[in-house]
């Protein structure tokens, strides 16, 4: 039943935005004009690919995002049962969770951290 | 005592079995769920437009919209038609495909975590047992519709204040991530009406302990950050980068993306009253049976409005109160200050868990 509900719900959503572009091309005005296909920059016309390199220090924070993500990933089942395992259940985790913050710790050390 | 609601779903039910066969009345309750669901996300989206330009307005001394209606609360409804017969630009050297695909994916995102949220006692669309889980993992979708939007308009406004937001979302997911995951230790469960049900002798902010409160800071502060709004909004920082982001939507395209900032900061707000603030219980001290008895009285639906309400208008004032952060203020406070406390935190929390010693 609750999966059928989240197809109701993702079917409501693409309903939304089909329905409101539906309306809004019915109803909206379209006026053609060589300047108004341009990119909206500075007025004069832009210069170059628009689709270049961009700084690579955000590439390096996916990354440490994918690695914290997944950890987090694991640690939900863990804290469902956390109660049932008790201590041992901690300890067990504090293994898994000394590794990663070694690994945050290095990424901390090798500056990766730091914003240049 | 509390009024609820399923007894009227269940009302619903019996009286379509009655007059059309099984399959006929599961499909007339799926249209109902949508059709609510649409009005209540499109209710909700114009009332929060109103009340940020409201507050802002009061904020700055002024009287914000005044003109339509009384109030001006049909200023929002105005600007829904106004934009609605806005022209959509077609452009040149766009990616078609994913331009037009990143306006579905925000709302798509925005609108299963909203189907998730518990807004009344057995008024409650998708009721997984991994509730939590799975608000956390459709809300990140948002972020794939934000990044293709910026990629495919083919601008570098729009490139830059896409890469931005999505290291800053991806950053804040993470505190988002583990201030839940502390609330469901303290829990046990990751069911949305388990830990609304769990609230019932005092909600998690009060039994929780030193560490709920801390989660819930960093939880107000990673949802500001998450939903792209002041002190928090560079991607769509306005002198340096136009508009972010949505510079090359016109019309009910750049709509889209408004509409599902406003319902991501109310669904950032439901999900901080769900998991700290008790969602859609009253507020019950345990003892105080007259108290209890009279709280019990406030419907469950104005209780889980009223505090999300009350979170948005905390997380509205920051917008008008802390000046704009730089990217690497922005990432430093998340990196080498919310993620370590959010790990200690937890660590806390886990031990308060284990050895038995919250109330």
């Amino acid at each position: 039943m609750n999966s059928a509900l989240f197809v109701v719900v993702l079917i409501t959503g693409l309903a939304l935005v089909g329905a409101a572009l539906l309306i809004a091309g019915l109803i909206s005005p379209r006026s053609f004009n060589p300047q108004k296909g341009e990119a909206y920059e500075c007025g004069i016309p832009s210069r170059g690919e628009s689709w270049m390199q961009f700084k690579v220090g955000y590439y390096l924070f996916a990354i440490l995002y994918l690695m914290f993500d997944v950890e987090t990933v694991f640690l939900f089942p863990w804290a469902v049962i956390l109660k049932d395992l008790g201590v041992a259940g901690l300890f067990n985790i504090l293994f898994f969770m000394v590794v990663l913050i070694l690994g945050l710790v290095y990424a901390w050390k090798k500056g990766a951290l730091e914003w240049k | 005592m509390l009024f609820d609601f399923s007894i009227v779903t269940h009302w619903i039910d019996n009286l379509l079995r009655s007059v059309m066969p099984g399959w006929g009345a599961l499909l007339v309750e799926f249209v109902l769920v949508g059709v609510a669901l649409l009005l209540l996300y499109a209710v909700l989206a114009l009332f929060y437009i109103y009340f940020e330009r409201k507050v802002c307005a009061f904020f700055q001394c002024r009287l914000g919209p005044n003109r339509v209606g009384p109030y001006g609360i049909f200023q929002s409804v105005a600007d829904m038609f106004k934009i609605l017969i806005k022209e959509l630009i077609s452009l040149n050297h766009i990616d078609k495909f994913l331009f037009n695909l990143a306006p579905y994916l925000v709302i798509v995102a925005s609108m299963l975590a909203f189907g998730c949220l518990p807004f009344g006692k057995g008024l409650q669309v998708i009721d997984f047992n991994i509730g939590v889980f799975f608000l956390i993992a459709v809300s990140s979708i948002g972020v794939l519709g934000i990044l293709l939007a910026g990629w495919s308009s083919h601008n570098k406004f729009t490139l830059i204040g896409a890469i931005r937001s999505g290291a800053q979302m991806v950053s804040y997911e993470l505190s988002i991530g583990l201030s839940v995951l502390t609330m469901v230790v303290f829990a046990g469960t990751m069911s949305i009406t388990g830990i609304v049900e769990a609230q019932n002798n005092g909600w998690f902010i009060f039994t929780g302990h030193i560490p709920a409160i801390v989660a819930f800071l960093i939880y107000l502060v990673a949802g500001t950050a998450e939903t792209n709004r002041g002190p928090f909004d560079l991607p769509e920082a306005e002198s340096e980068l136009t508009a972010g982001y949505h510079t090359e939507y016109s019309g009910i395209h750049f709509g889209f993306f408004y509409l599902a900032e406003y319902l991501n900061l109310f669904i950032v707000s439901g999900v901080a009253s769900l998991l700290f603030l008790g969602g859609w219980m009253p507020l019950h001290i345990p003892g105080w049976e007259g108290f209890n008895y009279v709280m019990d009285c406030i419907p469950s639906v104005l209780w889980f409005f009223g505090k999300a309400i009350v979170i948005s208008f905390i997380i509205i004032w920051f917008k008008w109160s802390f000046p704009r952060l730089r990217i690497d203020q922005l990432l430093r406070l998340e990196w080498k200050y919310l993620l370590p406390l959010n790990l200690i935190n937890l660590f806390v929390m886990v031990l308060i868990v284990i050895y038995g010693l919250h109330f």
